[in-house]
């Protein structure tokens, strides 16, 4: 978005807006607790719209569920856009006032008419103009996104598409109004705050500014590099090339996680020395040279940890690590002290004030006022700041407090990169469920009575082409690998769609399906088109 | 004349769901002869804390709309006929309140001893606490012809249990299942009277229902009729010991919300997560991973 | 809301065109409501549209639905249930939460298509009812004893619920009278009213057997009373019924007047709902106007709508009326056929004081506590018939949170009269308080029971002599119902009025005189009354839920166990007095004052 990256809003707005779009989110499984407050919304009389291939059961709270083609959000929002300008729904004066390069934006909604749009995401012409209307005419409104918008090869330019319709209708920077990505892990926004990011330093300060690199070199007393580093795709593709040959692996399970796994983990294979920090001997870790055993993050040791409403929060410790498991800042203490002895072990609290004198966003936030608030939300720059609600708040100022205008940008639809053919007639793509997360190795732990394993879920219509039904054994092709999987009939499927999950590996290695196309700018794999083909498996069905 | 509108339109689904945006004034209750001021659209309930007076509650909880079902709280209000329930009553300009009048008196003690001859309320530790400052009288009654909840108790699975015969009605769970909380309506009052029971459809096993095991119920219960399989299975070992628990403020580990997570610690285990009912995250909610997915950082190898 | 999980049960053919049909056959009474749709519905496999608007729109369809699946099916099955969630997108819990509520849905496979539910309550149970449960029973009729069924004038009574095919009470129950019901024989009632017509106001059309038909109606002066009142602005018409002094004849006595002018006050949109929910034992006046008169109950609502500006009328009738409530349906039907219901009722918006009203008529199956107006709200949203806490009240929070003025049946009716006499002309009859005339319901020990019409201010003595006197020696008279008093013999004197009666220290309630002589076990009647309210306590509140059980188990205590009646009596003050107290409603602040009275009267402990 326009500046640092975190949710515009804070958790409670949503409680008092007219509209929430659902936009790639299943947040009723994947963030059960956000969509409380998404309920109290509803209960205060919002309406909730839903734009998801799959009828989820967060599509299924919602008054109007539009089950678009996946890949085909550009394409949506675009025509969206496009509509609103079509019939005066846009907010003139705030375009005028806090945007840049509509104009641009304009020119490149040419193509898409409402004709246009319903034939490419399969939608009717009267659901794409009613999702048009009630955005544009709503006194406050959000879209909410997460994986669906994410976990495509346009990923990031999904995610700019929405944010054009914000522009438009001026439903940033105040309250109520907003755009919200729900973070998928529970950390993943203090580690990007932190700056666990190729191009930033921590509190998203760009690390090719001289500037700002001069205030850490200084603190730090170190030279940084003045290019950015690569994300976890370009890594992958730095060890097919030999570029990079030892890894670092601090709790990440790449040799489970990553599109086209097969590819992955022989990539891993090959290195000379991969290290793997974590709690478990994960899939990742059996693989690794050296193995340092970590201790739960969240429960076993002292920080902070940041969510989706940029509320930086203190976790502590509650137990004592099992074995000869370390504190993830212990053992990075003691390799520190190996590299550069004098180090010292320095403790979480230490570490956070000294954050404090280089990342301004994080200035004000004392463990003492985290304790004392429940956590604060950035940029909370000094002691005396009460945190902030919601950013952007600068796009209504009469100056824009001295800031340029926000830019429009310009996306352009391109399908997903796994079309569908005559060998691989049936698209699949992946989510979570409620109780289970990721690779299931923190949600194995506990035996949940809603747990059904993993299936391939199918529409009826589908599964009678193929005379399978739920309970079915089929063997699952894509273009990269074949496995066995079972079927899940299941109506919320529009015809020719499949949706599987990928918290089993152990016993569903999906993604070994998946394709290892990914998105340029953020790194994140397309994870939600797969093409495939689904064949019975003969055996089974005979000994019914 | 036009048609009127859609009667659901009109209707705020809950009036405590209505965010307080007008700004407000104060008011001036009399609590037992003492002026308390609170905030307009506080309760009598608020007023009775604000004067420093203890009130007996079992159906109110901050996150849950009461249903003023348990009559605990009742006070006596001037100018009323029957006695107010304290807990839901708006507190208004001028109310003249009395807390400790026979009348109250004597309906508190009779609640307390209704609850105490039909349900199991030995696990309830305010309520037996009540009973004795009431002096409630529960030898009174004759056994053999004083009907009680005698429900089995129902173990489906290992997360957490119900004990029916501890349940006093007082339905929180319902709320906090439906929507105060987490909308999934799994569990509804059924029956009528005495029969009345907190029942899924048909009575049907939980992992047959709809309830998708975020234990907000359990969570809200005050009569730990609804327990965790954790405390349930120490209690029956002799031991459940909170004297030895220690409770840790830290943040659940899974998706990116970032809730709260009071974790209860005896022996180095957790034996129970709950979350703090006034974080603005949670408000005492939780989901199944957050509540009952720590398991993984307890499979430890016996020492 | 979300979408339901249902089970895997699946409902039959039956159940699924059952629940179908009911929902499709929107009722032109719902003027009020804009044809929304389904709570889901689908277009093809990419578009779906639900959500709460929706679903709250439809949970009223609840009752009626449920209904429609009990009567196709005689039950309310496991896939039946399933098939009414999805159709309404109410979740399975709450499906099953709200029938259990309700007596006559059960949820097994009955052992009979028809079942037989005889009235063993008060005036039924001195009238040899239990004898006549025996009688089926031994025959192999699958019986079920039943609370008052409001036919006490013609006890013992019972009600047939038959399956695929319309209910029918029994009067005067007999087993081949039973019998002759379920084969199918329906007899047409006669009024129970023995006054001849001229000493009758309310009642003056009951014995005219055309007056339930329109032109019956019309010609014996029906709709004058509205022409009269759309001469008048609504306020005038408020005016009027402020000046006549017309009090609720449900037994709280307060001012209809002043109940229309606070909704009156409120903004729009209104609900105007009379409580036809009949089920106080002993009363039985509320049937005899809808079943022999049901236009004067119309043309009293529609003056009421236009009064108050409320366009939604609605009549919750209680589910064990099927001949008033085919009467009223029929009524309503054709009142709309005549454009006396509807956008432009009368044709009045020709003169310039057109407006609209329409009735909807719902079915109660079985429950006292909905006769509470707050819980008959919830019953109609298609919620468990759970009392609301008050305030708010129904005048500013009724019917869907709008403002809603309840009133009983024959409250009603007297609206018609003000408007011909005028307020003034109608508080000519009777005085203070006690204007107008008042039904009371006569049955028990009498000679000739039945509902008699008498102005405010006849003695006790003098509407028991008009219905013949007692029969036998008369031992103590129930006044007011269940939730009333029994009074003895030195009571004779007092004028009925509400001031009169409140000074002696009971109420007139709903009009019920409940004579009882020498012969009754009185034991046993107090413990049935005790028995009606553990039965019919919703089970909400503390004090009424267990209060109701621990009282009935001390009488029984008295009856069963020769308990002592001291010990019992101070467990007993102290159950009236928490219930009275700390109750949510009235029906347990009324639980226990019957059962007092007689203790006060040394009717309790008297035969042991």
């Amino acid at each position: 978005m326009f500046g640092a990256g975190g949710g515009t809003v804070s958790y409670e707005e949503i409680e008092t807006t007219d509209l929430i779009i659902m936009w790639g989110s299943n947040a009723r499984e994947a963030h059960p607790i956000f969509f409380h407050h998404a309920l109290a919304g509803i209960r205060n009389g919002a309406k909730m719209i839903s734009v998801d291939p799959r009828r989820s059961q967060t599509a299924k709270f919602a008054d109007l569920w539009l089950g678009l083609n996946v890949g085909t959000d550009i394409a949506l929002a675009n025509g969206v856009g496009r509509y609103i300008l079509d019939h005066d729904l846009q907010n003139d004066d705030f375009i005028a006032h806090s945007t840049q390069g509509i104009d641009a934006y304009r020119d490149s909604l040419e193509e898409w008419t409402l004709a246009r749009t319903a034939e490419v995401t399969g939608l009717p012409e009267y659901a794409i103009a009613e999702l048009a209307e009630a955005y544009a005419t709503a006194e406050s409104a959000q879209i909410c996104w997460t994986l669906g918008i994410t976990e495509h090869h346009t990923g990031a330019e999904n995610v700019m598409a929405l944010c054009n319709l914000a522009l438009l209708t001026g439903h940033v920077g105040r309250y109520g109004s907003g755009l919200v990505p729900v973070r998928g892990q529970n950390n993943v926004q203090g580690g990007g705050d932190m700056g666990a990011l190729p191009n930033k330093l921590t509190g998203f300060q760009d690390i090719e500014d001289d500037e700002i690199r001069a205030k850490f070199e200084a603190a730090w007393e170190c030279t940084i590099p003045a290019k950015p580093g690569k994300h976890l795709t370009l890594m992958f593709e730095a060890m097919e090339t030999g570029e990079l040959t030892t890894i670092f692996c601090i709790g990440e399970n790449p040799a489970d996680s990553e599109a086209d796994i097969n590819h992955a983990r022989k990539l891993l294979e090959g290195l000379d020395m991969l290290v793997v920090q974590d709690i478990f001997l994960t899939r990742t870790a059996e693989l690794a040279d050296v193995v340092l055993p970590a201790s739960a993050g969240w429960a076993e040791t002292e920080g902070t940890v940041t969510n989706s409403e940029r509320r930086v929060q203190r976790s502590r410790k509650a137990l004592d690590p099992p074995g000869e498991a370390k504190d993830d800042l212990e053992i990075i203490n003691l390799i520190a002290e190996r590299m550069a002895p004098g180090w010292g072990n320095p403790t979480a609290e230490e570490m956070w004030d000294e954050l404090r004198t280089v990342s301004p966003m994080h200035g004000g936030m004392s463990w003492e006022r985290l304790e004392e608030h429940g956590g604060l939300q950035w940029p909370c720059p000094t002691l005396d700041h009460p945190g902030t609600l919601f950013l952007h708040g600068w796009l209504w100022a009469d100056d824009l407090e001295g800031r340029e205008p926000a830019p429009f940008t310009v996306n352009v639809w391109r399908p997903h990169v796994d079309l569908i053919d005559e060998d691989f007639p049936l698209l699949m793509t992946t989510g979570r469920v409620l109780d289970s997360y990721n690779t299931g190795v923190q949600s194995d732990g506990y035996n949940s009575p809603i747990r059904s394993g993993e299936a391939l879920d199918m529409n009826p219509d589908d599964a009678a082409v193929l005379g399978v039904s739920t309970g079915s054994r089929v063997e699952v092709s894509s273009r990269r690998a074949t496995i066995d999987m079972t079927i899940r009939v299941q109506p919320d499927l529009p015809v020719g769609l499949t949706f599987t999950t990928y918290h089993f590996p152990d016993t569903t290695d999906t993604n070994q399906l998946t394709i290892e196309a990914w998105d340029k700018k953020s790194g994140t794999a397309e994870f939600k088109a797969t093409a495939i083909n689904v064949r019975p498996k003969v055996e089974a069905s005979n000994n019914a | 004349m036009t048609a009127t509108s859609r009667p659901s339109a009109e209707r705020p689904i809950s009036p405590v769901g209505e965010r307080q945006v007008a700004i407000r004034t104060k008011v001036t209750v009399s609590i037992d002869g003492t002026d308390v001021s609170v905030l307009e659209g506080q309760t009598v309930l608020d007023a009775c804390t604000a004067a420093g007076v203890d009130t007996p509650t079992i159906c109110y909880g901050p996150t849950v709309t009461p249903v003023n079902a348990c009559r605990v709280c009742v006070v006596e209000v001037e100018g009323s006929r029957t006695l107010v329930p304290s807990c839901s009553r708006p507190a208004e300009e001028g109310m003249v309140v009395t807390t400790d009048s026979d009348k109250v008196m004597h309906s508190r003690k009779m609640v307390l001893e209704f609850l105490g001859t039909s349900s199991d309320v030995s696990q309830a530790d305010d309520i037996m606490g009540w009973i004795d400052d009431y002096d409630a009288d529960l030898g009174r009654y004759d056994e053999a012809t004083t009907q009680r909840m005698t429900d089995e108790v129902k173990i489906e699975d290992d997360l957490y249990i119900r004990a029916y015969d501890r349940c006093v009605l007082c339905y929180k769970c319902v709320e906090a299942c439906g929507e105060d909380a987490q909308w999934t309506f799994a569990i509804a009052m059924s029956g009528r009277g005495f029969d009345s029971r907190i029942s899924t459809e048909f009575g049907v096993t939980l992992p047959d229902s709809a309830c998708v095991y975020c234990g907000n119920c359990v969570a809200v219960c005050p009569t730990n009729a609804l327990q965790f399989k954790t405390e349930f299975d120490l209690r029956k070992m002799a031991d459940w010991r909170p004297e030895d628990q220690t409770i840790t403020q830290t943040v659940c580990s899974y998706c990116g919300v970032g809730c709260n997570l009071d974790l209860h610690v005896q022996d180095n285990a957790i034996v129970k997560v709950t979350s703090p009912s006034d974080h603005s995250i949670t408000h005492g909610n939780l989901c199944v991973k957050g509540r009952f997915g720590y398991q993984y950082v307890q499979n430890r190898p016996s020492a | 809301m979300p979408e339901v999980a249902v089970t895997d049960a699946r409902g039959t053919d039956a159940e699924r065109n059952a629940v179908a049909d009911a929902i499709a056959i929107q009722s032109p009474g719902l003027i009020t409501f804009d044809a929304i749709g389904p709570a889901l519905t689908f277009d093809g496999d990419r578009i779906a549209r639900s959500g709460a608007e929706r679903i709250f729109n439809r949970r009223h369809l609840l009752l009626p639905v449920l209904h429609a699946v009990r009567d196709a099916v005689g039950y309310i099955s496991e896939g039946g249930a399933n098939e009414i969630a999805e159709a309404l997108q109410v979740p399975p819990a709450e499906v099953f939460g709200v029938a259990s509520f309700y007596e006559l849905f059960t949820f097994e496979q009955p052992e009979a298509a028809d079942v037989v539910h005889v009235c063993d309550d008060t005036a039924c149970r001195i009238q040899g009812a239990n004898g006549l449960i025996d009688e089926l029973r031994a025959d192999g009729v699958v019986v079920h004893g039943s609370p008052c069924l409001g036919l006490c004038e013609q006890a013992p009574a019972a009600f047939v619920q038959r399956t695929g095919q319309q209910h029918v009470s029994v009067r005067t129950a007999t087993k081949p009278a039973v019998d002759a019901a379920l084969a199918g024989q329906v007899t047409v009632p006669i009024a129970p009213v023995p006054q001849p017509s001229d000493a009758l106001t309310l009642l003056a059309r009951v014995h005219d057997a055309a007056a339930v038909d329109y032109e019956g109606y019309v010609s014996t002066g029906g709709y004058e009373a509205l022409a009269n009142a759309v001469t008048m602005t609504p306020a005038e018409v408020i005016e009027q019924i402020g000046d006549s002094g017309l009090t609720g004849r449900g037994g709280a006595a307060f001012p209809t007047g002043f109940k229309w002018s606070a909704v009156a006050g409120e903004d729009g949109p209104r609900h105007l709902v009379v409580n036809a929910d009949e089920s106080e034992p002993g009363t039985f006046k509320d049937r005899v106007i809808m079943e022999h008169d049901p236009y004067s109950l119309i043309e009293a609502m529609t003056i009421a709508g236009y009064a108050m500006g409320a366009e939604q009328g609605w009549i919750y009738i209680r589910g064990e009326y099927p001949e008033a409530t085919r009467s009223l349906k029929s009524a309503i039907a054709e009142a709309r056929s005549k454009a006396m219901l509807g956008d432009d009722v009368g044709g009045y918006s020709s003169q310039g004081n057109g407006f609209r009203f329409d009735i909807e008529l719902r079915m109660g199956a079985g429950a006292y506590i909905c006769g509470e107006e707050t819980a008959l709200l919830n019953s109609i949203e298609g919620y468990r018939g759970e009392p609301r806490n008050k305030p708010p009240f129904p005048t500013t929070n009724g019917l869907f949170g709008r403002p809603t003025a309840i009133n009983n049946v024959e409250t009603m009716v007297n609206v018609n009269q003000i408007m011909l006499l005028g307020g003034e002309g109608f508080a000519q009859r009777g005085a203070g308080r006690s204007t107008g005339t008042k039904l009371f319901c006569l049955s028990g020990h009498v000679r000739v029971p039945g509902v008699y019409e008498v102005t405010y201010g006849a003695t006790l003595r003098e509407v028991i002599d008009l219905a013949g006197g007692p029969v036998g020696d008369l031992r103590a008279i129930l006044m007011g119902g269940a939730a009333g008093s029994f009074i003895g013999a030195d009571m004779l004197d007092v004028p009925l009025t509400i001031e009169a009666s409140r000074e002696h220290g009971f109420s007139l309630g709903s009009g019920v005189i409940m004579l009882l002589n020498d012969s009754v076990d009185f034991d046993d009647f107090v413990a049935r009354i005790a028995q009606f309210f553990r039965d019919e306590s919703c089970g909400q509140c503390v004090p009424c839920r267990v209060g109701t059980v621990r009282q009935s188990e001390s009488l029984l205590r008295i009856r069963e166990k020769g308990a002592a009646v001291e010990t019992e009596r101070v467990l007993l003050d102290d159950f009236a007095k928490v219930m009275a107290d700390a109750s949510i409603c009235g029906l347990g602040h009324t639980a226990s004052g019957a059962i007092l009275s007689a203790f006060d009267l040394g009717l309790i402990g008297a035969s042991s």
